[in-house]
């Protein structure tokens, strides 16, 4: 358990991804079975305890230190794990010997709610400060130290030297300590046997297109849809659907889980239904309505009645036991039409074919995606296998152009890791009327992005020259300086005091010759809403 | 400056001060000594004050006349360039108020100079600590406990979770990370007066002889405390050595300045910050510090309920820091106590 604690207290105190894959590559490396992958499954949040909530954290602290003290001490730390590792009282004598990750992950699941509140302090006593916090992170599940599933699997993948895509095929196939697939990626033996579960197999993706051109009869011609790209998989009589990080989402879609009952694993869009992408149609609502569908784990009827699902199919990877991955895209196509009468219609439709005379008749039809407020146009090779990640020349994704509002900027914050000593966050307003007459700028928009890093350079200086104000780490600026803000779409937001929330906005130029009087109006972006 | 609490302020508890100590008053700027219209560190300048040591947030400038130990004079005549009024009060020496209050300084072991203050006034005795802590610091005189009626504790540590380990294990931590990096320097970032210096010296003490790089803010302070003979060893400024100079060597800095541009002239700084705000992991991590060192010149939990222990005083005042938890304290150990709300004590950094 020491190793794991001050595995956590390294991540915990560095923000270099690359310095986090290290660490935990090394822990992995050093680290014997099946104490390595009892640390891989609480890093990558597969752990959990029924016996140990964080209420039973409170109250055993409560127990040993006045409820008040701790209530001031928890609300100043705000954290309970830490807190309560800072606070528990050292027991008086020798420190039994520490236990192992694999012995702590044993005595935590042979805990009731009954035994509970005696064998979790037996436990907490055989560890110092870092271990109790290892311990208490472990046993309540959220880690909440800023390493990611992804992150545990890349580290998993370069510790090894195996492909992160053979480890997210897998991954959700085998259950913690990951024992067959340490075998598999350090001591060379066959791949876990992941046939008839429902996997997840990590995504085709696509390059912008940025100038050029393709040649229809070689491409043909997708929409891109706005909502969110989904794999639905049924094998061994259950069905996942996962997202493109391969987070497992089925909880919060159950529409989607009980529609796909024979063996498959398709690729597709996520949305709510509606009128509103495309027109009638279109059948889809807008990125908004399928929003508040996200991140939830419960789902209430109301929900599920007001704003249904439905998945617009896009390929197949795999029918009814069958690999399709590496036949043409055009073979994959007439497999999936071939299956769509199989599925319920109001979960499954089929992402139409844009047909086009030649590649300027299409991008004529692209102008008109933001009228239809379709995200833009996907481009796919004919005879394209689906291939993981994103191969150059297969796939091309043809977005309508941003959309550009003149912006002020107003406050501006220090960046985080590489960027760490720089302003490089940018909070930019519009008018609220006429600048001449007395109007004020209201914040519509954050940025991040978008800059060389010669302009990073200059903006920083920028900022601490023009600083009228500080907040904590926030910098307010003499507003005196515009950006050409590029963005993808706005919305009618209640969480902004403008009304407005953007999506995607980036630095697109920074108008010095621009005088900030001539930047847009409050008005002008709220006339781009297409809600 | 940012709340570091996140609790909403306390409201000042009031009930009837014993009538006996009348005499002493605390307002919002500071404390009053009724009979003699003098003030124990005022947020403001005033005619006549009494300064327990050269912070800035208790040793403000521009007062009539400043009684305070001739470091802490020295220290803020380095601050504000005049030393008008200035009225040197060395350590057990005790002067005579207007009024008939009697005041002695007594060592608090907070920086050099720090003092705490007893007030003696009809027969009774009330002991203001300023800044105090119990360990042992090479840079400044011990913390003496003195008995009083009642006792004007601070509080900045004032929460059960704050242990402050021996400066020798975070000494060994900075040392060992040093030495595994040969080719970056670590930038300590710790507060220029006390903390700095104090940081220096226990590094000497630990075997560590080699030159250390100080950030521009850093060198008058230094200089003040050698004059007042501390020894700091090899000292040098960052502005006159190149990077290369400065691979496997030790950077100090203000806190302020660790993720400041100014950093970039560093070779591969790892970052480190000598408070005792860094026991607890998110301040660490806000600050993007790589290797908190737990180090204060503060009284931690244990120091602050062990010397009210050891005082045994009637009552306790409060002044600043987390006063409730502190409150709380005294109340299960069955003292008197009181919370005071005095603005303008502020101590991100320590």
């Amino acid at each position: 358990m020491e190793r794991f604690a001050a595995l956590l207290d390294a991540l915990v105190y560095t923000s270099s991804r690359n310095t986090k894959l290290a660490l935990i590559g090394e822990y992995l490396r050093e680290t014997p079975d099946p104490d390595r992958g009892w640390a891989l499954a609480a890093l990558t949040d597969g752990l959990d305890f029924k016996a140990v909530k964080a209420s039973t954290i409170r109250n055993l602290m409560t127990e040993r230190v006045d409820p008040l003290l701790w209530s001031l001490s928890r609300d100043f730390v705000g954290d309970t794990a830490e807190t309560a590792s800072l606070l528990w009282p050292d027991p008086p004598g020798e420190t039994p010997p520490a236990p192992t990750v694999s012995e702590t992950v044993a005595l935590l699941q042979g805990m009731t709610r009954a035994t509970v509140q005696h064998d979790l302090p037996a436990l907490l006593d055989r560890l110092d400060v870092s271990g109790r916090y290892a311990l208490i992170k472990l046993a309540t599940g959220a880690m909440r130290i800023g390493i990611s599933a992804r992150l545990g699997k890349v580290a998993f993948a370069q510790s090894f030297g195996v492909s992160v895509d053979d480890v997210e095929e897998y991954w959700h196939g085998i259950a913690p300590p990951y024992t067959e697939l340490f075998d598999w990626a350090a001591h060379g033996k066959a791949p876990p046997d992941t046939e008839n579960m429902p996997l997840f197999r990590p995504f085709m993706l696509a390059h912008p297109l940025e100038d050029g051109t393709v040649d229809l009869s070689d491409y043909v011609a997708e929409w891109k849809w706005d909502g969110i790209r989904v794999q639905l998989v049924h094998a061994g009589g259950e069905t996942r659907l996962y997202s493109r990080s391969g987070d497992d989402i089925t909880a919060t879609f159950p529409e989607m889980a009980e529609a796909l009952t024979i063996p498959a694993v398709l690729d597709g869009e996520l949305l709510v239904q509606g009128g509103h992408q495309g027109g009638k149609e279109g059948g889809a609502a807008s990125f908004n309505a399928l929003q508040q569908r996200l991140g939830r784990k419960n789902v209430s009827k109301k929900m599920l009645s007001e704003l249904p699902a439905f998945v617009r199919l896009y390929d197949a990877l795999g029918l009814e036991g069958e690999d399709l991955r590496a036949l043409p895209w055009e073979r994959r196509r007439e497999r999936l039409e071939a299956f769509l009468p199989r599925l319920p219609a109001t979960r499954f439709d089929l992402s139409q074919i844009v047909e086009a005379r030649d590649f300027a008749h299409l991008a004529q039809i692209r102008e008109g995606t933001r009228a239809d407020a379709i995200e833009g146009l996907m481009l796919k090779r004919r005879d394209s296998p689906y291939v993981a990640g994103r191969k150059t020349g297969l796939w091309y994704k043809w977005k309508r152009d941003p959309l550009l509002i003149d912006c002020v900027l107003m406050y501006a914050q220090r960046g985080s890791g590489k960027r760490s000593s720089f302003y490089s966050d940018y909070t930019f307003g519009c008018w609220d009327g006429d600048p001449d007459k007395g109007a004020e700028l209201l914040p519509v928009g954050k940025a991040y992005s978008g800059f060389t890093d010669a302009e990073l350079k200059w903006l920083d200086k920028y900022v601490r020259q023009h600083t009228v104000n500080r907040f904590g780490p926030v910098r307010e600026t003499d507003k005196s300086l515009t950006f050409e803000v590029a963005f993808d779409s706005v919305h009618a937001s209640k969480r902004h005091k403008s009304g407005l929330a953007m999506r995607f906005p980036r630095i697109h130029r920074i108008r010095k010759d621009k005088p900030p009087h001539e930047a847009d109006r409050i008005a002008t972006l709220r006339a781009m809403v297409r809600d | 400056m940012e709340q570091l609490g996140n609790s909403a302020p306390l409201p000042t508890i009031s009930y009837p001060m014993s009538a006996p100590f009348s005499w002493i008053r605390p307002e919002p700027h500071g404390i009053h000594i009724v009979p003699s219209d003098c003030w124990v560190d005022p947020s403001r300048a005033v005619e006549r004050a009494l300064v327990t040591h050269g912070h800035a947030d208790h040793a403000r400038g521009g007062h009539g006349s400043t009684m305070a130990t001739p470091e802490t004079l020295a220290i803020m005549k380095l601050r504000y360039n005049t030393d008008q009024g200035a009225q040197p009060v060395h350590y057990g020496e005790t002067i005579t108020l207007p009024g008939n209050v009697r005041a002695t300084y007594i060592p608090a072991g907070h920086v050099l100079g720090s003092a705490q203050i007893l007030l003696e006034h009809a027969g009774e005795r009330v002991v203001i600590t300023g800044d105090y802590k119990r360990r042992p610091d090479p840079t400044c005189a011990p913390f003496e406990v003195t008995p009083c009626d009642i006792f004007i504790t601070e509080a900045t540590f004032g929460l059960p979770l704050f242990t402050h380990p021996p400066i020798e294990e975070e000494m060994a931590r900075l040392l060992a990370r040093l030495s595994s990096h040969p080719d970056s320097c670590v930038l300590v970032g710790a507060y220029a007066l006390g903390k700095a210096q104090r940081v220096i010296a226990e590094l000497r003490r630990a075997g560590h002889h080699q030159p250390i790089y100080l950030h521009g803010a850093m060198e008058k302070m230094c200089r003040l405390y050698e004059d007042f003979g501390v020894e700091l060893g090899p000292l040098r400024l960052v502005s006159d050595h190149s990077k290369e100079e400065m691979r496997g060597h030790i950077v100090i800095s203000p806190p302020s300045a660790l993720n400041d541009r100014w950093s970039r002239r560093l070779p591969d700084p790892i970052t480190a910050m000598a408070s005792g705000w860094m026991r607890v992991r998110q301040r660490a991590r806000q600050r993007n510090v790589e290797l908190p060192l737990i180090i204060s010149d503060h009284a931690d939990w244990a120091e602050l309920t062990r010397t009210i222990e050891e005082v045994n005083p009637q009552e306790s005042w409060i002044t600043h820091g987390r006063e409730e938890a502190l409150l709380r304290w005294c109340q299960l150990h069955q003292r008197r106590a009181r919370a005071l709300a005095l603005v303008g004590y502020e101590d991100e950094d320590d």
